[in-house]
């Protein structure tokens, strides 16, 4: 059956349309192909606007590997903003891709990549649009398989009712896996219908398909076991892990949107992982271990994306980019090979230290020094402990003192409130430490030009880390805290005019909290949300609190039950059948010994701590150095 | 510093790109295409390179221009085949000249406009047409930034006919007829647009399309008054120049 391009039915509602270039597609190193030429057809949603949607690395690596396999297809699709969501409506217009604009319930995948729990019911939107029914098991032959990955679909269990299927991990080989499986189940001429591909997806123990599991609960709401419903499903899905990075130097031929993107640059992730154990972080639980890219490589891939893109900055990426065994060689070699090109070096992510001055101020080696960003994340040493952040104050205003005195004139920290024992005291130390900070800034510069600005959010409790089983804490607390925050910065005749204040309140966490340490019980929420017209979560100009917790009471689900409760060890929690490699008794240990203040070291420099990773996922550390230097390159 | 003259057009689903979305494209193309352009001084250099009153967004264009400083002199027929195979297409690179003397924008008097309306009725747009040509000034409001301004659509307009086609894109029902309006406008303050002038037709005579029209810019250069002809922006480039040659476009006059 042909698909056609319903872009000249699209061509007509774009000019009442906000910014209706980024409906087009047309992007520099974007893929159409001839839709017969393709047995298996994925298309990737990235579940928010394309100008946030377009520069994310997932949806672009998958993209390419996909568009590079013989006889497969993969475009791309994006949430729609509700001017155009309301004129297709109008006009019976479908979701569509932006890049051939083909229907998106003609594919064979729907992928979606959640970064964030907030995109869930522009998710919905899609479905809807589309013109798939929302919950899965209404779904039929015709149907594309609806698959989520990304960082939330480690929990996707508020979501499991509308989902076919979830992939945990890196997506890079397990999505060719499930192109050949699709592949070979459409040449055997589709056996079984759509149960039977589920079926042979799940066998496989990669992909996760919550229909085939049941959950049962106990009288008091607490789940009590979940199990499969199937013989020859697995009882636990892992995630899936990328060993050797060099292997695998995506993105090769970056997209370049016409329209404006959150992120105007080429980005290489520089290393994938991270094992600091920040207690909070979920990112740098679920993608252990380590595994670096060769300086050599990242030198390779930096040349190659700014001659196919035309950008003038490269990102670093990673988690903690500083930590890269080889960084000073890197940031150097890339500093020489650049300087004079116009062409800026940025590095997000990085840890407070000293070492990160020099970094910067290579990268900076030809331009302005504005502003260096560092995460304490705690404001009093305790509470850093229990983070385990370790950054003692010293370290702290030394390494800020450093930057000031070497030309920064604006550092930018970044805090969180809410924290597991946080009290108070912790959060007002935030104003101690910013106060310092301009203080010593002041002695060393001699000059009252230097600005500090504190940032600061909500903590949300996620799954698969320590804090996993922690109470979070309530939206008034959290806003009383920052609040109090507020008035002692601003109230300072000294320092406050030279300490700006940047602060997020506490009521999306709440909604963030449910959604991330939800269980199935919560879809009902998100549908009713999506029913009365939530959309994007994630723009605070379009989240409404009130709309949330009116759908959950509605929908009988006790918000603090899921978001401020405390749990057992012993509570079965809804992620428990999903495994990220980490023990669950030494997620537990850890959880323990964040309040009595015990710290981990990082395992790169120090033995291991036995979190479970390696030996459950058959992986291993992979770092330098090399010893390998950056070689300039010859100008053509 | 050689300076380069460039005129691009912007094409197809291209048209919805605004001036800013063809800026970043072009800064890019540039760097890939590995000319030698020359940047501003100071902390943040920008690259050389500057606009001519840009069509606005969802408008598509024939002729628009733009100017590029390169550091090292460049041959510009090389450069118009790099620029093009490095913007993606739909902004398509047409005509390149070394600059003469005297700036690109003053020699911008006026553009031609086609104006497709597809749907509309050919008769009633005759009548609109003539009913606008023959008032003295036609007020019409336009929402800016400031707020609604109001200012005379009529005084503009040099030459405006209406013809009937066949429409070609999306809008269109096969076979259905399509209003085609050609005029010239003369560039003022404030500018006056195709869309001011369908205002104004909907104004004389309550002349109203009833789907969005599709509005393409087919020349800007120097004006005969007496004729509403526009010439050549880049003819007095090409006289003072090396390279004297024409571009593949060759002359556009309109009527």
């Amino acid at each position: 059956m042909p698909v056609e391009s319903i872009f000249h039915r699209l061509e007509a509602l774009l000019p009442k349309v906000q910014k209706p270039i980024q409906y087009v597609g047309g992007e520099l190193n974007s893929t159409v192909k001839d839709w017969d030429d393709a047995d298996v057809r994925w298309a990737l949603m990235y579940p928010d606007a394309y100008e946030v949607g377009l520069p994310n690395q997932g949806v672009a690596i998958l993209y390419e590997i996909l568009n590079e396999l013989p006889a497969t297809l993969a475009e791309r699709t994006y949430a729609v903003w509700p001017d155009l969501e309301a004129l297709m409506r109008a006009e019976g217009v479908p979701q569509f891709t932006v890049d051939a604009h083909r229907p998106v319930r003609a594919f064979d995948v729907l992928g979606v990549s959640f970064s964030t729990e907030l995109g869930y019911t522009n998710m919905l939107t899609a479905l809807d649009l589309a013109g798939i029914p929302m919950l899965a098991v209404e779904r039929g032959d015709d149907d594309p398989i609806v698959l989520a990955g990304g960082h939330a679909a480690f929990n996707p269990e508020p979501i499991a009712d509308f989902l076919d299927a979830a992939v945990l991990g890196d997506g890079e080989q397990i999505a060719i896996a499930i192109t050949e499986v699709i592949r070979e189940w459409k040449a055997e001429g589709r056996p079984g219908g759509r149960d039977e591909l589920l079926m042979r997806l799940a066998e496989s123990g990669g992909v996760y398909v919550p229909k085939f599991y049941d959950v049962d609960y106990h009288p008091d709401g607490r789940i009590k076991r979940v199990a499969p419903n199937r013989a020859d499903v697995p009882w636990r899905v892992h995630k899936h892990t990328v060993m050797d990075l060099d292997e695998w130097p995506y993105p090769k031929k970056p997209l370049v949107p016409l329209a404006e993107t959150v992120h105007e640059r080429f980005s290489v992730e520089i290393f994938r992982g991270c094992t600091r154990g920040c207690r909070f972080c979920q990112a740098g639980m679920i993608t252990r271990p380590v595994r670096e890219r060769s300086i050599t490589t990242i030198g390779a891939m930096v040349d190659n994306g700014i001659k196919e893109s035309g950008f003038n900055e490269v990102g670093l990426l990673s988690l903690s980019s500083a930590d890269h065994s080889e960084i000073a060689d890197v940031a150097k070699g890339l500093a020489d090979r650049y300087e004079g090109t116009n062409t800026s070096l940025s590095l997000p992510s990085t840890r407070v230290d000293a070492f990160n001055i020099d970094l910067a101020n290579e990268f900076s080696r030809n331009g302005r020094r504005s502003g260096l960003t560092f995460a304490p994340e705690g404001g009093s040493e305790r509470m850093r402990k229990v983070i385990n952040k370790m950054v003692t104050e010293e370290d702290l205003i030394r390494t800020v003192t450093t930057a000031y005195s070497q030309g920064w004139r604006q550092v930018k920290l970044y805090f969180m409130c809410g924290l597991p024992t946080e009290t108070d005291e912790d959060v007002l130390g935030i104003a101690d430490l910013a106060k310092k900070v301009i203080k010593a800034g002041r002695e060393i510069t001699g000059s009252r030009d230097i600005r500090c600005t504190v940032s600061i959010g909500g903590f949300v409790p996620k799954p698969h880390t320590p804090f996993q089983w922690a109470g979070q804490a309530d939206h008034e607390t959290v806003d009383r805290r920052l609040k109090a925050l507020r008035d002692s910065l601003r109230g300072d005749k000294e320092y406050g005019r030279a300490i700006g204040y940047r602060y997020h309140d506490g009521k999306p966490s709440i909604v963030e909290g449910l959604l991330s340490r939800g269980d199935r019980r919560v879809g009902a929420v998100i549908r009713a949300v999506w029913e009365d017209g939530g959309r994007f979560d994630g723009w605070s100009e379009h989240f409404s609190y009130e709309r949330w917790m009116a759908a959950a009471e509605k929908a009988g689900v006790d918000v603090d039950w899921y978001t401020t409760r405390e749990r057992e060890e012993n509570e079965v929690l809804p992620w428990d059948h999903l495994d990220a490699g980490l023990d669950r008794e030494w997620l537990w240990q850890d959880w323990q010994e964040a309040v009595s203040g015990g710290e981990v070291e990082d395992c790169r420099w120090t033995p291991c701590y036995d979190c479970g990773v390696c030996p459950t996922m058959g992986t291993e550390i992979q770092i330098g150095p090399t010893g390998r230097k950056l070689l300039p390159l010859t100008v053509v | 510093m050689q300076r380069l003259r460039v005129r691009y057009a912007k094409r197809g689903r291209l048209r919805f790109t605004s001036h800013r979305d063809i800026s970043r494209a072009v800064e890019r193309a540039v760097r890939r295409a590995g000319i030698p352009v020359a940047y501003s001084a100071g902390f943040s250099p920008h690259p050389k390179i500057s606009y001519a009153g840009a069509a606005p967004t969802g408008v598509a264009s024939e002729a628009e221009y733009l100017e590029i400083g390169v550091t090292t002199p460049c041959e510009p027929e090389r450069i118009r085949g790099d620029l093009d195979g490095s913007l993606p297409p739909g902004l398509d690179v047409l005509d390149v000249v070394e600059a003469g003397p005297g700036g690109l924008a003053e020699r911008l008097e006026a553009s031609e406009w086609e104006v497709r309306l597809p749907g509309a009725d050919p008769e009633l747009a005759g009548v609109a047409v003539e009913k606008f040509l023959s008032a003295g000034a036609v007020e019409v409001e336009r929402l800016t930034k400031k707020g609604p301004r109001r200012f005379d659509a009529r005084e503009a307009v040099l030459r405006l006919a209406v013809s009937e086609g066949t429409g070609r894109t999306a809008a269109q029902v096969p076979g259905q007829s399509c209003v085609i309006l050609r005029m010239v406008v003369r560039h003022m303050t404030p500018a006056v647009r195709p869309d001011d002038v369908l205002a104004g037709l909907r104004l004389v005579a309550d002349f109203a399309p009833p789907v969005p029209p599709e509005v393409t810019r087919l020349a800007q250069g120097p004006l005969d008054v007496g004729t509403g002809a526009l010439a050549d922006p880049f003819d007095l480039d090409r006289e003072t120049t090396r390279g004297g040659e024409a571009g593949p476009v060759g002359e556009h006059v309109a009527g």
